[in-house]
C-alpha cells in the first residue's frame, strides 16, 4: 500500500510560503510541551500533522491561530509568521487573526443554532455581506464548498445540532469556510465520524486545497497518505521530520518516523 | 413505666441480639468466620433490626392511634345535655383532658390516693378543692358527667400504656427469638440487612413526601372551611382588602397579589440582570482565583438572614430612598412620603436574589460545552460576541429557570415585605407609595388572639394555599425548562 502511494501525483499548485515558523516553544506552566519546532506551510497545500498521542501536533496546530490564548497557562515563544508578519506581535489582533486562519475542531460543534444561522455565524460578526441577499448567498456557497448544500437546502432553519455526526463535521467547515480564511487548520476532523463521512471529508479536504492552505491533525496514517501532499511528524514535542508525503511514508530519514510509521512505537 | 424505660429496654435487648446472633453464627460455622455466608457482624445486626425494628413500627403507630381512639371512646360518653350551650364536643373535651391530666397530677403529688381519683361516686366540691390544693390547674367547675369522663378517659389510657408496653416488648423478644433461630452459617444475613436498610432509607423518604401531603391537606380543609364562611367570588374577583373581626369583612386576594406582583417583579428587575452579569463574569471572564474569592463571597448574600434584610431595608434602604425622592429630598420631587414602599421592599429583595439567580445562572453557564466556545472563538468571534451569541442563547432555557426559581422565592418572601412594604392593600402603579403582600397578611391575620372559627383568620390559609399554588407552579414550569435543556448536550 505504502508503495502504491509513491505512484499518486503529488502536484503542488504553489510553492508560496504561507506560515513559516522558526524556533517555537510553548510551556503548560512547567511543561515544555513544543520544543524548537521549524516548520514551512505552503499555501495551497494539505499539511499533515502525525504522531502518538500526547506528542504536541494539537498544541502547535492550536499555536497557528492562537487558540491557546485562551488557556491561561499556556505560554509561546518564537515566531510564527502569517504572510511574512509574526502572528504574536502586539499588534495583531488575535480576534482578527482567527478570521484569517479558522479551525476545525475534532468533535462536530454546531451551535445550537439553526443550519443556516451556524453558517452565517461567522460572515455576520465580521460584517461581510451587505444584506440579506448576499448573506444567502455566502451560507448557499459556503454549503456547497462544504459538500452539504444537497442534504440541507430544504431544512436550512433545522437544528444544526439535529445533523448526523457526518453533516455536523461538515457544516462546521462550511461555518469555517464562511469567514473566507486563508487558512484552515483541522484538529482530528474524522476522528468522531464513520468511514463513509470520512471518506466525504476527505474529499472535501482536496477540494478546499484549491483555495486554502490547510492543516490537517490526524492519528491515522492512511489519512495523511491520502489527503496531504507535506507531512510533518511530531514525537514528544519535538518535530523531528517534515517533507513530502510520499518520502515520509516510504523512505523515512529519521528511525523514529520509521518506527512510527510501521507501528512499532506510538 | 414511662416511655424512655421502654425505649431503653428495647435498645438492650437489640445489643444482647447483636452479640448473641453475632456469637451463635461463628458457633454455628466451628468458630471459622470464611464458613460463613455473610460477615458476623450481619448476623449481629439481623437479630438487632429484626428486635428493633417491629417493635418501634408498632410502638410508633400505638401512640399515635391510642389518643384518637380514646377520644372517640370517651365523648361519646358524654351526654348531649352535659354540653353546655355555646359550648360544643370539643371543648367539653379539652375539659375532660384538663381534669384527668389534674387527677394524674394529684396522684404523682400524692394529694390524693389512687383509690380517691378513681372514686365516681366522690364529692364533686371536694374533689375540686382537692385538686385546686395540689395546685391543678381547672378552668370550669367539674360536673359529674366530666368527672366520669376524665376517670374514663384515665383508666383507658393506663390500661392503653400497659398494653402497648406488653405487646412492644413481646413482638421485640418474638423478634429476637424469630431471627436468633435463623441464625445459621447458611443464613443469607447480609441480604437480609441489605433489605432492612432499603426499608429504612423508603420510610424517610415517604416520611418527607407524606408530610408535604399533610402540609397541603391542612390548609385545603381550613380553605373549604373559609369558603363555607365566605363567598369565594368576593376572594377571587373582589377589590378591597378589608378584614373587620367584628364581621362584615371584605376579604379579597386580588389587591394583595397586586402587591405581591409588583414587589417581585421590582425585586426581579434588580436580580437578574446584576445575578446575570455577575454569572457572564464569574464562569467567562474571570481568573481561576478571581472567581474562587468571588464567588463565596457573592454567595455569603445568600446565607444573610432574611429578618437581616428587612432591617437593612429599614434602617438604610429606606431613609436613603426618601432622602432621593421624598420631599425636601435630594431630586426635590417630593414623591415618597415614608420609606416603607414598594420600591424599598423591591430593591432590598432583588439583593437578596442576586446570589440566587448569579449561582444557578453560572452553573447553567459552565454547563455550556467548552467546543461551542472554542467554535465561536476560532471564527474569530470576540469573547463577548461568544457570550452573547452562542454561549447564553445555549443556555437560556436554563437561565429561564434559574429566573423562575427567583421569582417563586420572591412572591413567597415575607420578612422583607412585613418590614419594609407597608401595610396598606391597594391597586396603585406608584412604586414610592406602601402596598402589602399575601405574606404580609398571613402573618397579620394569624398574630395575636386567633379565633380559627371566623372568616378572617381562615383566610390566611386561603391564601397560602393559593400562594403555595403559584410557587408549586413557577417551580414545576422552571424545572420542567431546566430538565428539557439538561437534555440536550447528553
Amino acid at each position: 500500500m505504502m508503495n502504491q502511494m509513491t505512484n499518486v501525483e503529488r502536484s503542488v499548485d504553489s510553492k508560496n510560503i504561507k506560515i513559516a515558523a522558526n524556533n517555537v516553544q510553548v510551556y503548560y506552566g512547567d511543561t515544555h510541551a513544543i520544543k524548537d519546532v521549524n516548520v514551512e506551510i505552503e499555501d495551497k497545500t494539505v499539511t499533515a500533522f502525525i504522531g502518538p498521542s500526547g506528542c504536541g501536533k494539537s498544541t502547535f496546530l492550536r499555536c497557528l491561530n492562537r487558540m491557546n490564548d485562551t488557556i491561561d497557562i499556556c505560554r509561546v515563544q518564537g515566531d510564527i509568521l502569517l504572510d511574512g508578519e509574526d502572528i504574536y506581535d502586539k499588534r495583531v489582533d488575535p480576534v482578527q487573526l482567527r478570521a484569517k486562519v479558522g479551525m476545525v475542531f475534532q468533535k462536530p460543534n454546531p451551535f445550537p443554532k439553526s443550519i443556516y444561522d451556524n453558517v452565517a455565524y461567522g460572515p455576520r460578526i465580521h460584517g461581510l455581506a451587505k444584506n440579506k441577499a448576499e448573506l444567502d448567498e455566502i451560507v448557499e456557497k459556503s454549503l456547497r464548498r462544504a459538500a452539504i448544500w444537497d442534504e440541507v437546502k430544504d431544512r436550512l432553519d433545522a437544528p444544526g445540532t439535529g445533523l448526523s455526526g457526518g453533516q455536523q463535521q461538515r457544516l462546521c467547515i462550511a461555518r469555517a469556510v464562511a469567514t473566507e480564511p486563508e487558512v484552515l487548520l483541522m484538529d482530528e476532523p474524522c476522528s468522531a465520524l464513520d468511514p463513509i463521512a470520512t471518506a466525504q471529508v476527505e474529499e472535501l479536504i482536496d477540494e478546499l486545497r484549491s483555495r486554502y492552505s490547510v492543516v490537517i491533525v490526524t492519528h491515522s496514517m492512511q489519512q495523511a497518505a491520502r489527503v496531504s501532499q507535506k507531512t510533518a511528524f511530531f514525537h514528544l514535542g519535538n518535530l523531528v521530520e517534515f517533507g513530502e508525503t510520499g518520502q515520509i511514508f516510504t523512505n523515512p530519514v529519521d528511525p523514529r518516523t520509521e518506527s512510527y510509521i510501521t507501528g512499532r512505537i506510538g | 413505666m414511662a416511655l424512655s424505660w421502654l425505649l431503653l429496654i428495647l435498645l438492650a435487648l437489640a445489643v444482647i441480639g447483636y452479640f448473641s446472633g453475632r456469637s451463635r453464627a461463628l458457633a454455628s460455622a466451628g468458630g471459622n468466620a470464611r464458613e460463613l455466608h455473610s460477615l458476623p457482624s450481619y448476623y449481629g445486626y439481623n437479630v438487632a433490626l429484626t428486635t428493633l425494628l417491629p417493635a418501634l413500627g408498632v410502638l410508633i403507630v400505638w401512640l399515635l392511634m391510642q389518643p384518637m381512639i380514646i377520644d372517640n371512646t370517651v365523648s361519646g360518653l358524654v351526654p348531649d345535655q352535659a354540653i353546655p350551650e355555646g359550648s360544643d364536643r370539643g371543648l367539653v373535651m379539652s375539659e375532660v383532658r384538663r381534669v384527668a391530666n389534674g387527677l394524674d397530677g394529684a396522684v404523682a403529688s400524692e394529694a390524693m390516693t389512687e383509690a380517691q381519683a378513681q372514686n365516681p361516686d366522690a364529692d364533686i366540691e371536694a374533689l375540686t378543692a382537692a385538686l385546686k390544693d395540689a395546685g391543678q390547674v381547672l378552668t370550669q367547675d367539674i360536673t359529674q358527667p366530666i368527672l366520669m369522663a376524665a376517670q374514663k378517659y384515665r383508666s383507658m389510657t393506663s390500661n392503653g400504656s400497659v398494653a402497648m408496653q406488653v405487646v412492644v416488648l413481646a413482638l421485640a423478644l418474638l423478634g429476637a427469638a424469630f431471627a436468633y433461630v435463623r441464625t445459621h452459617k447458611e443464613f443469607r444475613a447480609r441480604n437480609v440487612v441489605e433489605q432492612g436498610i432499603l426499608a429504612l432509607l423508603l420510610l424517610a423518604a415517604s416520611i418527607a413526601i407524606l408530610t408535604t401531603v399533610g402540609i397541603v391537606l391542612s390548609m385545603f380543609f381550613e380553605t373549604l372551611n373559609f369558603f363555607q364562611l365566605h363567598s369565594w367570588k368576593d376572594f377571587f374577583f373582589g377589590s378591597t382588602w378589608a378584614p373587620n373581626f367584628r364581621g362584615g369583612s371584605e376579604l379579597s386576594i386580588l389587591p394583595l397579589l397586586w402587591g405581591t406582583l409588583y414587589i417581585s417583579v421590582i425585586a426581579l428587575l434588580v436580580a437578574v440582570p446584576i445575578g446575570l452579569f455577575a454569572a457572564v463574569y464569574l464562569s467567562e471572564y474571570a481568573s481561576t482565583v478571581t472567581r474562587s474569592v468571588a464567588k463565596p463571597l457573592l454567595e455569603i448574600l445568600a446565607g444573610i438572614p432574611t429578618i437581616v434584610y428587612g432591617l437593612f431595608a429599614l434602617l438604610t434602604v429606606g431613609p436613603a430612598l426618601v432622602s432621593m425622592f421624598g420631599n425636601g429630598g435630594a431630586l426635590g420631587v417630593g414623591w415618597m412620603a415614608s420609606s416603607n414602599a414598594v420600591l424599598t421592599a423591591g430593591l432590598v429583595m432583588g439583593i437578596m436574589l442576586i446570589p440566587f439567580v448569579s449561582s444557578l445562572s453560572d452553573d447553567i453557564i459552565n454547563a455550556v460545552p467548552q467546543s461551542i466556545r472554542d467554535g465561536s472563538l476560532g471564527l474569530g468571534a470576540t469573547k463577548s460576541e461568544t457570550v452573547r451569541q452562542v454561549v447564553l442563547p445555549a443556555a437560556l432555557p436554563g437561565i429561564v429557570g434559574a429566573i423562575l426559581l427567583a421569582a417563586s422565592r420572591a412572591v413567597g418572601e415575607t420578612m422583607i415585605v412585613v418590614m419594609a412594604a407597608g401595610a396598606i392593600a391597594k391597586f396603585s402603579g406608584n412604586p414610592f407609595e406602601a402596598m402589602t403582600t399575601i405574606t404580609t397578611r398571613i402573618v397579620s391575620q394569624l398574630t395575636g388572639d386567633t379565633d380559627f372559627a371566623s372568616p378572617e383568620t381562615l383566610v390566611a390559609f386561603a391564601l397560602g394555599l393559593t400562594l403555595f399554588i403559584i410557587t408549586l407552579g413557577l417551580n414545576i414550569f422552571a424545572l420542567y425548562i431546566v430538565r428539557k435543556y439538561r437534555e440536550q448536550y447528553e
